[in-house]
């Protein structure tokens, strides 16, 4: 089967580079999959699951916000952020989730706020879906 | 001619400071290749964006408003943003970087105004009175994109509100572990790169290519000043492990030098003493 090949990158580092076979993006539009010979495409992209299937297998990701170009079979994401689950500090994104709900139901005022806070209220929802994906595809141990 | 006793002193003071500035040279050359590493590591993104951005802008060319931040306008007030180092001792690097700062404000007749990064930088224009628009210090010796959006957000908000016409960026380009120059580029308004890099391909933008160019140029903007922070912290980190191993080195110089001394001071007693005891047998015999 035809691959695709996958590049993620944030300012500061390569994420992700390997050949897959589907990629799933959050578009900004709405949630868009690539398989291989896809139309040239450049899109923004929403903070989001990104998931990647590589021969059967799934991986998730949380990419908060960023760009998605397709040339080819060549895939190139280029992210605010992005992390793997076993990256993501589920309780540091549960603290930033509290604190940014906090700050919706407090400041009423300031519409710069609001929306600031709505944006980090988002990002940390994020983060702690793919946090919670991880727990579920741990393999159960052995006992 | 100096005691013994004061030329042993001295040399172990040398040792000391000497063994110090080796620490330093250390210290500097593991952070320079930590900081060498991250700079090459925004290469994949930056390449990335470039091209994106131009040929975004090739295919919103003629549409007829263009992006605030493209938009070049007449030029009546100027922005500087200035990168330093928080500390000395290392070389010649922020007095460089301050005298083509002050040169470059010099040749302008539009006022120029500041932001500095960094204190020494900081402390030479306030010392000038010159006009500070902000100020940022103490970002580390490994800066993150969070910790220098605050920068580019601050001149991309006096640039909308045409606080200012223009932004430069001024910081010590990294050429290698000896060379390092200071120079500097126009931020704002952004200069797309002339020719779109590679293929002509009809693209499907999503939501529209004028909406993604306005996402894009301001992460543009970030991605530049971020990189520009890392040329800068290399920079100053290969000059003050270049500046450290030299003053390792002339430490080491003198420290010969006065062992020298010592030990002809040492010899000159010897012989003074033989004369004295001969003499004096002399006397008696």
């Amino acid at each position: 089967m035809a691959k695709i090949r996958l590049d993620i990158v944030t300012a500061e580092r390569t994420v992700f580079s390997d050949d897959v076979d589907v990629v799933v993006a959050p578009g900004h539009d709405g949630q868009l999959g690539i398989l291989p010979r896809h139309a040239p495409l450049l899109t923004a992209l929403d903070p989001g699951e990104l998931l990647i299937r590589r021969d059967g297998q799934e991986t998730y990701m949380a990419v908060s916000g960023g760009f998605m170009e397709v040339v080819g079979n060549h895939v190139i994401v280029l992210a605010d952020t992005a992390e793997r689950a076993e990256e993501i500090d589920a309780a540091r994104a549960e603290a930033a989730r509290q604190r940014a709900v906090s700050r919706l139901s407090g400041a009423r005022e300031k519409e710069f706020d609001i929306a600031r806070a709505a944006a980090a209220l988002r990002r940390s929802q994020v983060r702690l879906k793919v946090a919670r994906r991880r727990r579920q595809e741990a393999p159960p141990q052995a006992g | 001619m100096p005691s013994t006793r004061e030329i042993r002193r001295r040399i172990r003071s040398v040792t000391s400071t000497g063994q110090i500035t080796k620490a330093m040279e250390m210290v500097a050359a593991s952070k320079m290749r930590r900081a060498q590493v991250m700079a090459l590591a925004t290469r994949p993104y930056a390449d990335k964006m470039r091209e994106a951005l131009s040929s975004l802008t090739a295919q919103t060319q003629g549409t007829e408003t263009l992006h605030p931040l493209l938009t070049r306008r007449p030029v009546k007030n100027i922005c500087l943003v200035l990168m330093t180092a928080d500390r000395g001792l290392a070389g010649g690097l922020n007095t460089n970087m301050i005298r083509y700062a002050a040169s470059f404000i010099l040749e302008r007749s539009e006022p120029v105004h500041l932001v500095t990064v960094g204190r020494r930088g900081r402390d030479w224009m306030v010392r000038r009175s010159r006009h500070i628009l902000a100020e940022f210090t103490q970002l580390g010796d490994r800066p993150s994109l969070n910790d220098t959006t605050p920068i580019s957000r601050v001149v991309m908000d006096s640039y909308l509100s045409e606080e200012c016409d223009e932004v430069h960026v001024a910081y010590t380009h990294f050429q290698s572990t000896l060379v390092q120059r200071p120079t500097s580029f126009r931020l704002l308004p952004i200069e797309p790169p002339a020719e779109p890099i590679g293929r002509y391909l009809e693209f499907i933008y999503e939501p529209s290519a004028e909406e993604v160019l306005a996402q894009l140029l301001p992460r543009y903007v970030d991605m530049e000043v971020y990189h520009a922070v890392l040329e800068a912290v290399a920079s100053e980190q290969s000059a003050r492990m270049v500046a450290m191993r030299n003053a390792t080195e002339n430490a080491k110089e003198i420290v010969n030098e006065l062992t020298l001394r010592y030990n002809k001071a040492r010899q000159e007693g010897i012989t003074k003493e033989l004369l004295e005891i001969a003499s004096g047998a002399q006397a008696l015999g």
